[in-house]
């Protein structure tokens, strides 16, 4: 394929020999520099593979003689970021949260922080955006089973609800009255609730069910269905409902009883992550 | 045509040219262009620009950590950025309008790698001498003389190399805080790593690179192709009247030969080391340098000047004819050149046009979606809204926050101020709000899938206002 070159006619440059189907190539030559500057990348590419990890091995890749690794610099940003924070996580940890104003480092450290410890921690039941589910609360609105102030906020996450780990937890336990009651008194305690809660509803039933209300409801949730934070008893008379406020859910809620389980955070946060959450919370725009 | 068997070499090392001093009208105007350019370039970040206590005062700024862009009294935000798009492609088409118009007209006389080329064969012609003493030099062996005429060369173009590095990190700060700073050895890394790249760049490029910068590294020769016509004015060889050329000895009979006497005067100002007799070529620069050297030996002859001269192709069948060639506002003022124009324009207009009616507040509305609203106790109907209020002004600015429809939604912000629903944005910041808005349980806005509404911005001080459309969710999703 490669003849002697030969001069062209037409541009009166020397070809370079290289002939393929009657098409001849020009040899307009490269400058040097070139060549140099392309065997320089070589050498650089090689000692890129020496120097940094790259050549895979049967069960790892060797190691880079400059010891560099893509999971060592981020344990090491990690460290960094933690190391520039320690003043003010540990500035949190000290916080008195009541009494923390929002302008100070530590407010600002908490909300963002806690946003994470939400994230990773709450969201599952909660929601990523703390709306809640069905039987896990909404923590935007401004309804709270067990207080909406910082002091309480932190309580709950601390100690959690209806768990056996932690003698602390906040704990309490509806009876399913559906061995209790009749199924008459439990429709017209249902048409009550209903009555309360400004629903519409069956007001001859309603009245029925007043006297079982009183004897049986009111010592946790209040005569006039206004609930007792102490006990974690809801509210019957608003418009938010944990389980549901229609009356095929109130009714089967004063049949079985319905109740949820918090783990205690404390086991498993460090305090200024605990204080975080709780900040973050209480600026969703339910805070009390 | 070689009759060695070896096959030819496919590289070929750099032939060293020596550009010989030339005077004329073109090497005066490159001269006025370097000085205005290299002073543009090296002065503006020295220039101050008061703009109050809370901004900076230096009057060209790239402020990458504030995110700002200051230029004398234009302040660009990132969101702003279209300004510096815009630019861009009014560089372009004013890139495209010169080259359809004069040829490679930026290449020859404004291009950086052109100016600071020329200026280190300014040096290189103080120290070493002019074309002839050049060649002498880099022909002799080493010597005293040689090591000290090249390093001292080199010195001066290491001492011009880091000024044009230094000069650079200015844009990007306090020029006189930074100066201080990098001679104190404090300034950012960034810094010093950004001058060395430049200073390097700057030294190779000028000093050594030169013309292959622009034969091998540089696009642009390749794209100018698309830009010309046969109506482009370049820089080309009228060879009809020079050829044949000839030493004019009175032996071999002058009266046949053509005006071009062969002198290489042309080729030897030549900064590419081409010769321009042998028609348009890629690496010409149009630096007219050559004109300026033919017509001094025009002169000098006695014969008309113009031998080598501005040309467009489209001229030359009526030149070879004997007739003058179309005048040179004819090759400006073309179609094409006047659509390069208008679309230039346009976008110039455009752009002036919105820096005048863009506001000094920044507002933008982001519903919060997670979730759409919230059920309160009373059965009302709550959404949250992000709020990103810019103050684009140099003073501290406190705004009323408000809606249109305040009969169905209220409004409540978070703030810490005194008074209800206003928030104070430091100068020359962006506060993120957030906002509540609630309707009572039996207002439309809360029963209905979707309302629409409009948030207001108002400056409590003075008239300014802005708004944002945005839409509130009711509880029948």
């Amino acid at each position: 394929m490669s003849d002697a070159p030969k001069t062209d006619d037409i541009t009166g440059i020397d070809t370079t020999g290289h002939e393929w189907d009657g098409i001849q190539e020009l040899n307009n030559p490269l400058p040097r520099w070139w060549l140099w500057t392309f065997y320089i990348t070589i050498i650089w590419g090689v000692g890129y593979t020496i120097a940094y990890p790259a050549w895979p091995l049967v069960s790892s890749a060797t190691a880079g003689l400059i010891g560099y690794s893509t999971r060592g610099e981020v344990a090491q940003e990690i460290a960094r970021v933690d190391a520039q924070n320690a003043e003010v996580a540990e500035r949190l940890a000290n916080a008195d949260l009541a009494a923390l104003p929002v302008d100070d480092p530590a407010y600002a450290y908490g909300v963002s922080g806690g946003s994470a410890v939400f994230a990773s921690h709450c969201s599952q039941c909660h929601g990523s955006g703390a709306a809640g589910a069905v039987g896990y609360p909404n923590l935007l609105d401004d309804d709270w089973l067990w207080g909406g102030s910082l002091e309480e906020i932190e309580y709950t996450v601390r100690h959690g609800i209806r768990n056996e780990t932690d003698f602390d937890a906040r704990w309490s336990e509806m009876p399913a009255f559906g061995d209790i009651l009749t199924e008459d008194e439990i429709a017209q305690t249902a048409e009550y609730v209903l009555s309360i809660s400004g629903q519409e509803h069956d007001s001859a039933l309603a009245a029925l069910g007043e006297t079982p209300y009183l004897d049986n409801c009111a010592a946790c949730h209040g005569d006039n269905g206004e609930g007792i934070r102490d006990l974690g008893a809801p509210k019957l008379n608003d418009a938010i409902w944990l389980y549901g406020g229609s009356r095929e859910a109130i009714t089967y809620t004063i049949n079985n009883a319905r109740f949820g389980v918090m783990p205690p955070w404390g086991q498993r946060l460090d305090e200024d992550e605990i204080k975080a959450v709780t900040l973050y919370l209480h600026q969703l725009g339910g805070g009390e | 045509m070689s009759d060695s068997s070896l096959p030819p070499s496919l590289y070929a090392a750099r032939e060293p040219i020596f550009p010989k001093r030339v005077s004329g009208k073109f090497r005066t105007l490159k001269w006025w262009i370097m000085g205005l350019t290299l002073a543009i370039y090296y002065l503006t970040p020295w220039i101050r620009w008061d703009r109050g206590p809370n901004l900076p005062d230096q009057a060209v700024l790239i402020d990458m950590a504030g995110r700002r862009f200051y230029f004398f009294w234009i302040e660009i935000w990132p969101h702003e950025f279209y300004f510096v798009a815009g630019l861009l492609i009014m560089a372009g088409l004013g890139l495209f309008l010169f080259t359809s118009a004069l040829g490679r007209v930026w290449c020859g006389y404004t291009c950086p790698q052109t100016v600071w080329t020329d200026l280190f064969i300014l040096v290189e012609r103080w120290i070493e001498g002019d074309r002839n003493a050049r060649v002498r030099l880099w022909n002799a062996d080493w010597s005293l003389r040689k090591f000290r005429l090249r390093m001292t060369k080199w010195i001066v173009w290491l001492i011009i190399s880091v000024a044009t590095g230094g000069a650079w990190v200015f844009y990007f700060a306090d020029a006189p805080t930074l100066l201080m700073d990098l001679a104190t050895f404090s300034a950012a890394p960034i810094a010093y790593t950004t001058i060395a790249v430049l200073t390097a760049t700057t030294f190779v490029f000028g000093g050594f690179m030169r013309e292959q910068v622009c034969i091998y590294m540089c696009p642009w020769p390749r794209i100018q192709g698309a830009m010309m016509d046969e109506g482009t004015l370049t820089v080309a060889y009228r060879d009809w009247r020079g050829e044949p050329r000839g030493k004019h000895r009175k032996a071999e009979g002058a009266e046949n030969l053509g005006d071009c006497i062969d002198c290489m005067a042309c080729v030897n100002v030549c900064p590419t080391g081409i010769d321009i007799r042998d028609g348009q070529q890629m690496e010409c620069i149009t630096c007219a340098l050559c004109i300026d050297a033919c017509d001094d030996i025009m002169s000098k002859i006695g014969k008309e000047r113009g031998l080598i001269d501005y040309l467009a192709l489209s001229d030359e069948p009526l030149e070879r004819a004997g007739q003058p060639p179309r005048p040179v506002w004819q090759h400006i003022f073309r179609l094409r050149t006047m659509i390069y124009t208008a679309l230039w324009a346009l976008i110039g207009v455009g752009l002036i046009w919105a820096l005048f009616v863009r506001s000094d507040i920044g507002l933008s509305v982001e519903p919060v979606r997670n979730p759409q609203f919230v059920t309160l106790s009373d059965g009302s109907i709550r959404n949250s809204y992000a709020l990103r209020i810019r103050n684009l002004t140099g003073d501290d600015r406190t705004f009323r926050i408000m809606l249109t429809s305040e009969d169905i939604l209220r409004i409540n912000v978070e703030t810490d101020g005194p008074n209800e629903n206003h928030v104070t944005v430091p100068a020359n910041e962006t506060l993120n709000a957030r906002v509540y808005v609630t309707a009572r349980p039996q207002d439309p806005a809360a029963t209905q899938e979707v309302t629409d509404f409009r948030f207001w911005v108002e400056d409590v001080a003075g008239e300014a206002r802005e708004s944002a459309d945005t839409i509130f969710n009711g509880r029948d999703q």
